[in-house]
């Protein structure tokens, strides 16, 4: 579904450190008010941009995050693409389980993030890397 | 000179929002000439029989004059744009026509008209042509049928308009029902309440959440009364929107108690398995009042 | 790198969160609180939000962790100014701060800490002040 989405603009970040992590937030934060983005949901993708990010960052040994405006029909929407080749997640299951976590956290980066974003995709494969996209829609 | 089948063709090609640009002209420079010099030539009786069709098909609900103003407008943008070479709706030289024509629509809209009689009011400019070509000369009758087209597709795009002015309209009402529906009062100092009237659907209850948390900040009461006396019915996902709102009301450091909860509700509540765990809930607004002021005033000693 | 004002007002030390924490600033802050809180011997914390867009979970759990150390260290933490879109994304996103102590504003949260000083006091049995101010007055 999403493959069908235009795509308006696309900007990436690598990230290797805490300072990546708030150039991710402040990048999405800047085209989720581009779009026009609720103030809510605005909040919302940032707070989710800024889980998977630190997840790329401690889990996944540092990455990429690329940040798209994407449209769909006449909807706008913000879609983030983070993309490691750390260890992967091997039980995708448990790990999408709030309060599950290994890295001493709250374990609810993961299973959180997704429920603040209108779309999410993961793609993980054990000793390969991650790949998570997710998107927020305009209403 | 275009086939009428092609322009045909063009006229179901024609989309919503009017991508009319990567379809053939539908004149030819020599019909654009011949079309405007017949909208000169003609152009009072074109105007008067335009009139008194428009005036028949929207049934005496605009008067005579007003609509005579109307349709010279109309016939002078045709006459302009076609002179000015537009041999196309999507041509800049019938800009000004567009501009128009949406015009003609936003107006109808806002009047009331269905989309039919906006439509029409384009439409009939072919009946007032019919009347002053001569339809006995196979080359008039040829520049007719693009003339049509030309006019289907001027009528098109009103009806087009008219939708976009509709679902604007529909949008505006609808966002001023809501806010019309969800008050936020403030009840005393530090207290404020919203009674919630009518279906609290998902799109509203996230309004209400809002609203009820922004004035919270705004007015710096610990304190929200949530009355839902005005609530028919109660389901599992709006139980939920409370839910959320006291949450996110709590981490704000304010304490909702929901009042207004009638017997039926209460029933529903228990069937559903919906769990209020530790939230004040109180049988009516009055209640809820007298209990927070109760929390603040002389027992504030005492653990809730 | 930045690094978070820790003010000492009475016997209150406050805190205003005015950038976009990096991890790193956050747990910086951790410290400092807990130093600065033995150095005065404060028996209140605050922490102002008001101007954070965004907290995360990493931003959750480090007040969290803030409040308990300030526990141990026979301190109060009020977090204040929690803007309406950060609550409602934190609802949805499942951290509820349990243990954290909240208010609107500083001056409600001041006097949070002065009702919970108060209380402590009472329960010592070394006042028998039962008037201080309401939240709530009537007009």
């Amino acid at each position: 579904m999403t493959t069908r989405d235009g795509v308006a603009a696309a900007e990436r970040i690598e990230v290797t450190s805490d300072q990546d992590v708030v150039r991710v937030r402040q990048l999405v934060r800047a085209t989720a008010v581009a779009v026009k983005l609720s103030l809510v949901d605005q909040t919302k993708v940032v707070t989710a941009a800024s889980e998977l990010a630190r997840n790329t960052l401690v889990y996944g040994g540092g990455g990429s995050v690329e940040v798209l405006r994407v449209e769909n029909g006449r909807r706008a929407g913000v879609k983030i693409v983070f993309a490691d080749q750390g260890p992967g997640i091997p039980d995708l299951d448990l790990a999408l389980t709030d309060g599950y976590t290994t890295g001493g956290g709250l374990g609810l980066g993961l299973s959180g993030a997704r429920r603040l974003v209108d779309e999410f995709e993961i793609d993980t494969e054990a000793g390969r890397g991650t790949t998570i996209s997710v998107t927020k829609w305009c209403r | 000179m275009v086939k009428s089948g092609a322009a045909a063709r063009d006229l179901r090609e024609a989309q919503p929002g009017g991508r009319y640009g990567e379809a053939a002209k539908m004149l030819s420079s020599q019909e654009g000439n011949s079309f405007a010099d017949l909208l000169a030539t003609h152009a009072e009786a074109v105007i008067s029989a335009w009139t008194d069709e428009v005036a028949h098909s929207l049934r005496g609900r605009l008067s005579h004059a007003e609509l005579q103003r109307q349709v010279t407008e109309l016939q002078k943008g045709f006459q302009s744009a076609l002179f000015g070479g537009a041999l196309d709706l999507a041509d800049d030289a019938a800009a000004e026509l567009r501009a128009q024509l949406s015009e003609l629509s936003s107006l109808r809209a806002r009047q009331g008209f269905s989309a039919n009689e906006t439509a029409v009011s384009v439409f009939t400019l072919k009946d007032a042509i019919l009347r002053v070509v001569n339809t006995d000369d196979a080359g008039s009758l040829r520049d007719y049928v693009s003339f049509s087209t030309f006019i289907d597709r001027a009528a098109l795009f009103t009806f087009d308009s008219y939708v976009r002015v509709r679902e604007e309209l529909i949008a505006d009402q609808a966002e001023q029902l809501l806010e019309l529906s969800t008050p936020v009062v403030k009840l005393w100092e530090g207290v404020v309440a919203v009674p919630l009237v009518g279906t609290l659907d998902s799109a509203r209850a996230q309004v209400v959440m809002e609203r009820l948390l922004q004035s919270l900040v705004d007015t710096g009461s610990p304190y929200a009364i949530i009355d839902i006396t005005g609530v028919p019915a109660v389901d599992t996902q709006v139980a939920q929107h409370i839910l959320k709102t006291v949450v996110a009301a709590r981490l704000m450091g304010a304490d909702c108690i929901i009042s207004g909860i009638r017997p039926q509700i209460a029933q529903t509540i228990v069937a559903l398995g919906i769990e209020f765990g530790d939230i004040a809930t109180k049988a009516s607004l009055a209640d809820a009042l007298r209990y927070v002021l109760k929390l603040t005033g002389t027992t504030k000693r005492q653990e809730r | 790198m930045d690094r978070v004002p820790v003010l000492k007002i009475g016997d209150i030390l406050l805190v205003s969160i005015q950038i976009d924490m990096e991890d790193q600033v956050a747990l910086q802050l951790q410290e400092d609180l807990a130093e600065k809180i033995v150095a005065t011997g404060c028996h209140g914390v605050i922490i102002d939000i008001s101007a954070l867009d965004i907290v995360d979970s990493f931003v959750g759990r480090t007040l969290a962790t803030i409040a308990s150390v300030s526990k141990v260290l026979d301190a109060d933490t009020v977090v204040v100014g929690m803007r309406p879109a950060v609550a409602i994304t934190l609802v949805e996103l499942g951290l509820s701060l349990p243990g954290i102590r909240t208010a609107l504003n500083v001056e409600l949260g001041m006097e949070l800490l002065a009702k919970a000083r108060a209380e402590l006091d009472w329960e010592a049995g070394d006042s028998g002040d039962d008037e201080d101010e309401p939240a709530v007055t009537a007009p």
